[in-house]
């Protein structure tokens, strides 16, 4: 019986009844299935999570087999593409926007025995996991690079949507770059979009008009580090993967989306049995994380610095959000020496003290 | 020497055959870019235009096809009336946002209200929003000429950032951690607009798009409105001395365009999305021109050439997940059914002459 009339007999009955296709057999591999929000070259966001993917295949070689499909819209075309990957026979999905959160649970309810993993999500179900990184601990080192280097005290942020995790960052950039130059002032502009290098480019210009000479980008095109490089003394870091191609200049550094050992582990759980749904948030212990190297652009005592507070972070000496520490309007967030919690950070829509730019409405 | 001479009125049968010219040829050059990339050109049309009817699974694949071409059935023919009477409404999108927004809005503040009445509000409401979003070019153009064009597509942007503001203030989930994007429509059973016979993907938006079909059918070729509208078209000079008000054509075509996409809105919003998110348009407004072009302006070719976009999407996701195709070769195949068809159009205005023509 071949793979095509197997499908036919078996998983087209079980979506219509609500079952689960059975299990293969142990000797078969493990179908991984893979669904992204971008093109696999976008060389942001959903390049890093292709290369966990690959990470996958280099990993365990035939014992798995992995797809994926690309520029898979949020909404009913993503439970369309989630249901095919089920009913392709893969075990264990990866969905990697947190657009796709609902689609992910309507898919999950009617396919049991698959296990699904969501990227950057808050929705669990016996068969649905989350994984996220802890993004702002790569901002606290751009913040210190970026504090240290800056000539015009001006740092320029590019928000992509007024969500926890992109003031999580603007604030863990803030924080530590006001830590080494207190003259520090932050300026904002959202561009509300995670990818369109015409808009980076444009908010990357406004801010560069606006004097600001490091530039940190919450979105995932290479378009603003295009901008910098015009510009010509304008630094950048790279966002979500290495953009190594524009170091040394004005690239100096970068916070890369390392997927590949959550994934890796998870791909072991699901074939010895032990996979569990539960959320996680890895950060620079776990490798989730990970600094790309430090050019040549920046002086050696920054470099240490910026290392120094690296390994701090990652053993958990030194966290970004440390009190005492205000809200922008003055009330208190964190008490002297207290570290904010990961249910605290969750819920950050709000900037910190010090913070001149108004809050998007 | 290839020359071309206009016919004295455009073919009838050209009219009918460049659409399945256009489709062969389509097939032809994606199977060139297909080979191209490495794959079984054959193998590629198949998976694309076989496997989601006839292959594995094809039961769910099905409904997902109406699922798919119900929104751009519907759209395209509110489109189609305006671009017979010659008024280019390329703001579908916009209208299908507001229609989504407008309806949604009722629905998240009723909840959780259980009516009877909401759903049917809710129709009243997309259809209104659409509609009106359509008004403002169609005043604009009424009273100073403007290009509905220009305004018709630049209003899709500012749709699109209301849809982003709403999405992230006023209809966002208060029990949603802060993250964007409204309550899940799909868990309120009064705005749910759900598989009429599960596992069909025939929803209430399917439905009013086979009523759209029909009534357009009628409209345009069974009553004297719809006459009038194909004259002013093709003849707007005739149109006036016939008694036809051009200000009154440009309302309506530009009006039952924006009341069907808002109409697509809402049943997409209330339906398969379920949600006000900021990313909640995916083109359909845009797509469903081609699909009114495809389909001749005609509502049975409409519905045809509906069907036949969503079988390139579902078969291009098929086409990924089996052969490893990217996406933007699936595009690229899709953007070619257009190209072909305007191209293939010459045939239909033209006769082609080959050596020379006496002058």
């Amino acid at each position: 019986m071949n793979r095509r009339s197997f499908l036919k007999t078996t998983a087209a009955t079980a979506v219509v009844a609500g079952v689960g296709v059975p299990a293969f057999a142990a000797d078969e591999p493990l179908k991984i299935g893979f669904i992204y929000v971008g093109p696999v070259g976008d060389m942001g966001w959903s390049y890093q999570h292709d290369q966990g993917r690959q990470a996958i295949e280099e990993k365990y070689g035939d014992k798995v087999k992995t797809s994926f499909i690309e520029n898979v819209p949020e909404g009913p075309d993503a439970e369309r593409a989630l249901t095919q990957l089920a009913l392709d026979g893969n075990k264990l999905i990866f969905a990697t926007s947190f657009g796709y959160m609902d689609a992910v649970m309507n898919v999950a309810k009617k396919f049991p025995d698959v296990k699904f993993e969501h990227a950057t999500g808050y929705k669990l179900a016996d068969n649905v996991a989350t994984y996220d990184a802890k993004f702002y601990q790569g901002r606290a080192i751009q913040g210190t690079i970026g504090g240290r280097m800056t000539k015009t005290n001006k740092i320029g942020y590019i928000g992509s949507f007024p969500i926890p995790e992109v003031y999580q960052g603007i604030n863990a950039a803030y924080l530590a770059a006001k830590k080494v130059n207190p003259d520090i002032e932050m300026k904002v502009v959202w561009a509300y979009t995670w990818f369109d290098p015409a808009k980076e480019a444009d908010a990357a210009a406004a801010l560069i008009a606006d004097g600001v000479d490091v530039l940190l980008q919450h979105t995932d095109s290479t378009a603003p580090q295009a901008k910098a490089q015009e510009a010509g003394n304008v630094i950048t870091f790279g966002q979500a993967s290495d953009m190594s191609s524009f170091a040394p200049m004005p690239r100096v550094a970068s916070t890369i989306d390392n997927w590949a050992p959550y994934y890796i582990e998870r791909v072991g759980a699901v074939m010895d049995g032990s996979w569990k749904s539960e959320a996680t948030w890895g950060g620079i212990d776990s490798g989730m994380v990970e600094i790309g190297e430090i050019s040549s652009a920046v002086p050696d005592d920054v470099k240490k610095e910026a290392l120094q507070l690296k390994d701090d972070i990652g053993s958990g000496k030194v966290h970004p959000f440390t009190g005492p520490l205000n809200k922008q309007d003055g009330t208190a967030f964190l008490a002297d020496g207290e570290m904010a919690t990961d249910d605290q950070l969750h819920s950050m829509t709000f900037y910190v003290e010090g913070i001149t730019a108004e809050p998007p409405k | 020497m290839i020359t071309l001479v206009r016919r004295p009125t455009p073919s009838q049968f050209w009219s009918y055959a460049t659409p399945l010219l256009a489709v062969i040829a389509t097939m032809i050059a994606g199977g060139i870019l297909f080979a191209i990339l490495g794959k079984h050109p054959v193998e590629a049309i198949r998976v694309i235009f076989w496997d989601p009817l006839f292959g594995g699974n094809a039961s769910y694949f099905r409904g997902q096809l109406l699922v798919k071409a119900g929104p751009l059935i519907l759209i395209a023919c509110g489109l189609a009336v305006g671009f017979r009477a010659g008024i280019w409404n390329i703001g579908a999108e916009g209208q299908y946002i507001m229609g989504a927004l407008f309806s949604a809005w009722l629905a998240l503040k009723m909840y959780p209200a259980e009516s009877h009445w909401l759903f049917p509000a809710m129709i009243v409401l997309g259809a209104l929003g659409g509609f009106l979003w359509a008004m403002i070019p169609a005043v604009l153009k009424v009273l100073f000429g403007t290009s509905e064009i220009l305004v018709s597509l630049m209003l899709v942007y500012v749709a699109e950032n209301l849809l982003a503001y709403m999405a992230f203030g006023p209809l966002k989930n208060p029990e949603g951690f802060g993250f964007p994007g409204s309550r899940n429509l799909q868990d309120y059973p009064s705005a749910f607009n759900h598989e009429l016979i599960e596992g069909t993907g025939m929803h209430w938006g399917v439905v009013a798009a086979l009523i759209a079909v029909i009534f357009s059918y009628g409209l345009m070729h069974r009553h004297i409105t719809g006459f009038r509208i194909r004259v002013a078209g093709e003849a707007p000079r005739a149109a006036r001395f016939a008694g036809v008000i051009p200000a009154r054509l440009v309302m309506l075509g530009l009006g039952m365009g924006g009341a069907f996409a808002g109409l697509a809105g809402m049943f997409e919003v209330s339906g398969p999305s379920g949600q006000i998110t900021d990313s909640f348009n995916v083109g359909y407004g845009f797509t469903a021109i081609i699909v009114a072009f495809l389909g001749r302006l005609h509502p049975i070719g409409i519905l045809l050439a509906g069907l036949l976009m969503a079988l390139t999407y579902i078969g291009g996701d098929m086409a990924q997940l089996m052969l490893g195709l990217p996406s933007a070769a699936i595009q690229v195949f899709q953007g070619m059914l257009l190209f072909f068809l305007l191209a293939f159009d010459v045939l239909t205005n033209f006769r082609i002459r080959f050596g020379r023509v006496a002058a």
